[in-house]
């Protein structure tokens, strides 16, 4: 095997995990706190990439329309969460499921409305746009590798917040029991607004980051969403570490397959026969991997404490 | 008018309807109607049989839509051989649905509540996945599919539209009558025991995983059955049409129907078709009103449409 051709394709994978983790962090965090199904988290991170397009041309800046669109994304989050999330709390799971569902159909309708139907590229400034030579033979887009650094920046901040400040302390706490903490006093309602705002701006980072390699169109959230679900629930409901971990397990997984999967399957069977079923399988994969660790760890590998 | 009886008139009516619309169709000259009326009453038979393992069970399967597309493969892949024989496909399409639930609700029956939810969904999006990347069955253009099932002559003829429609109506009460035989047995009590409090079925006896297999298979092959019909009548299958939305969308219609009522999701279906064939004549961004729909009546009606009707009537004497 050209291991050059592996170095880039663990390199592709690594950036596809940190963009799922993205999304899956506050998915995971919503989950496990409020005990809350989104499906409509998708739907944030698609309108990152909306605002971030738009704001892009309007500033003539990549990088500026980021920082504005993040705040953006997270008031976006606090108005879904006022308007409609906040009452279905003490609902079963399947009205989550049904609401967010409808919650889907408005955004999509409404970047329709909003934006027309066609993809919005993003063009990224000169010096994103190049490739670097990062080892013989391993020529990376600069972008990428600023993907990787981004999530791994957010995850290190994200890591802080949650494990070293106060507000971090009382996510933990509402994570385990979050009766006793709103019983101690805790202002659990705004703390429940706030954890949802968090997650729609990472969602909303995240649709940021991948617009400029797949331009910002409609229902682009709805397809990843249900692999951040895998991601969170092969990591174990509620838990950051379990995401982290399990988003580049599934990142790697998913990229891997489709790169090299043919390639193996040709050892053991024809080469008609490979080609054929190599795309099902890699397409497959991911989904392989999650019914089988729900089979031997019905919780997930790590598995929320206390509940 | 006792109790019961407002909700069983209905049903009564309703399906009167339905026999009565190829008449109305064919006197109006609106062949349009005969087409919706076929979707709503094949969907109206997946929603039927969600709502068994759904409504009655608490299995919230997020996968349903799988069945749908195994069913109609089962026509469109022989048909893609010459194998036009309906005692070919019909089968076919009932044993492959049935093993797919098999094998998925064994590993799926392991886990509870959102995990449950989450690994149907997995599972569909499999199918999904597999049906996309087959190229020789289309890919994710779908397959056409040429003719109709062929059934012996003198007993029907698929290819005719009005035929097919009584087919598809007979099927739909048939799934009604085996659903509501089935709920209202000693193994239908044992689902709705395992559903309100599966420890104490256990406690007293009863292997509830099983019981709930059992009706995890039976409900799949009834979806495989309405996959068949659907690939029967739109000559044409897509895995679009199994995209993890229609398995929301098929929830969506037990719930708005009634969930635990047995008739509540063919109430359902119809006014979700309804009002989405209204609403997208209407505008095209009928998606915004009706995902508004949605979200109010998840937060305000309780117990779907079933449930508004049953409030209309009279408590029992």
């Amino acid at each position: 095997m050209d291991w050059a051709l592996l170095v880039t394709q663990i390199l592709n994978g690594l950036q596809l995990g940190i963009l799922l983790f993205l999304l899956a962090a506050g998915l995971t965090l919503v989950f496990g706190i409020m005990d809350f199904v989104n499906l409509a988290h998708g739907s944030l991170y698609m309108m990152g990439a909306y605002f971030c397009a738009t704001l892009t041309y309007a500033l003539d800046s990549f990088l500026l329309a980021v920082a504005l669109s993040v705040p953006l994304t997270f008031a976006v989050g606090i108005v879904v969460e006022v308007l409609v999330i906040r009452h279905l709390y003490r609902r079963d799971h399947l009205d989550h499921v049904l609401a967010t569902f409808g919650l889907i159909l408005v955004f999509n309708s409404s970047v329709h409305m909003i934006w027309g139907a066609a993809g919005n590229p993003i063009p990224l400034p000169e010096f994103l746009d190049g490739r670097v030579e990062l080892l013989p033979g391993v020529v990376i887009p600069v972008y990428r590798l600023l993907i990787i650094a981004t999530g791994l920046v957010t995850a290190g901040a994200m890591y802080y917040l949650v494990q070293h400040t106060r507000l971090g302390m009382r996510i933990r706490a509402g994570a385990s029991n979050r009766d006793m903490v709103g019983a101690l006093g805790v202002d659990i309602k705004t703390l429940f607004t706030l954890v949802f705002g968090l997650g729609a701006a990472m969602a909303g980072l995240a649709g940021m980051m991948i617009a400029p390699i797949t331009e910002a169109n409609i229902g682009m959230g709805d397809d990843i969403l249900i692999v951040a679900f895998v991601v969170i629930i092969i990591g174990g409901i509620g838990s950051v570490r379990g995401a982290f971990i399990a988003a580049l397990v599934v990142g790697l997984i998913d990229t891997m397959g489709r790169a090299f999967l043919d390639g193996v399957l040709k050892v053991f069977m024809t080469i008609q026969n490979a080609e054929t079923a190599a795309p099902a399988l890699s397409a497959m994969l991911i989904y392989i991997l999650m019914a089988a660790i729900l089979y031997f760890r019905p919780q997930g590998l790590f598995p929320p404490k206390n509940r | 008018m006792s109790a019961m009886n407002l909700r069983r008139w209905l049903t009564a009516l309703c399906l009167a309807l339905f026999a009565l619309v190829p008449v109305v169709a064919g006197v109006f000259g609106q062949p349009f109607l005969l087409d919706i009326f076929d979707r709503i009453m094949i969907i109206s038979i997946a929603a039927v049989s969600l709502n068994l393992i759904m409504g009655y069970g608490g299995m919230i399967s997020f996968g349903h839509a799988a069945y749908l597309g195994i069913g109609a493969y089962s026509i469109g892949i022989p048909a893609y051989y010459g194998y036009y024989d309906a005692a070919l496909q019909l089968p076919l399409a009932i044993a492959a649905s049935a093993l797919f639930a098999l094998v998925t609700g064994y590993i799926c029956l392991r886990t509870r509540g959102v995990y449950f939810i989450m690994i149907t969904l997995a599972f569909a999006q499999m199918a999904y996945f597999a049906f996309i990347s087959v190229e020789e069955y289309g890919g994710d253009d779908g397959l056409v599919i040429e003719a109709r099932s062929r059934v012996p002559a003198g007993v029907v003829d698929l290819e005719s539209n009005v035929q097919l429609y009584y087919v598809v109506f007979a099927v739909l009460v048939g799934a009604l009558y085996l659903v509501h035989r089935i709920v209202n047995s000693r193994f239908g009590l044992v689902i709705q025991g395992a559903k309100d409090n599966d420890e104490r079925m256990r406690a007293i006896g009863f292997n509830t995983f099983r019981y709930r297999l059992t009706c995890y298979v039976i409900a799949g092959a009834m979806c495989g059955l309405a996959g068949w019909l659907l690939g029967n009548f739109n000559n044409f299958f897509s895995p679009e049409m199994i995209a993890w939305t229609r398995s929301g969308e098929l929830i969506f219609m037990v719930v708005l129907g009634g969930m635990g009522s047995v008739f509540g999701p063919v109430l359902g279906t119809v006014a979700f078709i309804v009002l989405e064939e209204v609403l997208s004549g209407f505008t095209i961004y009928w998606e915004l009103i009706f995902g508004a729909f949605l979200i109010l009546v998840v937060v305000f009606v309780r117990g779907g449409l079933m449930g508004m009707i049953a409030k209309f009537e009279r408590p029992r004497p």
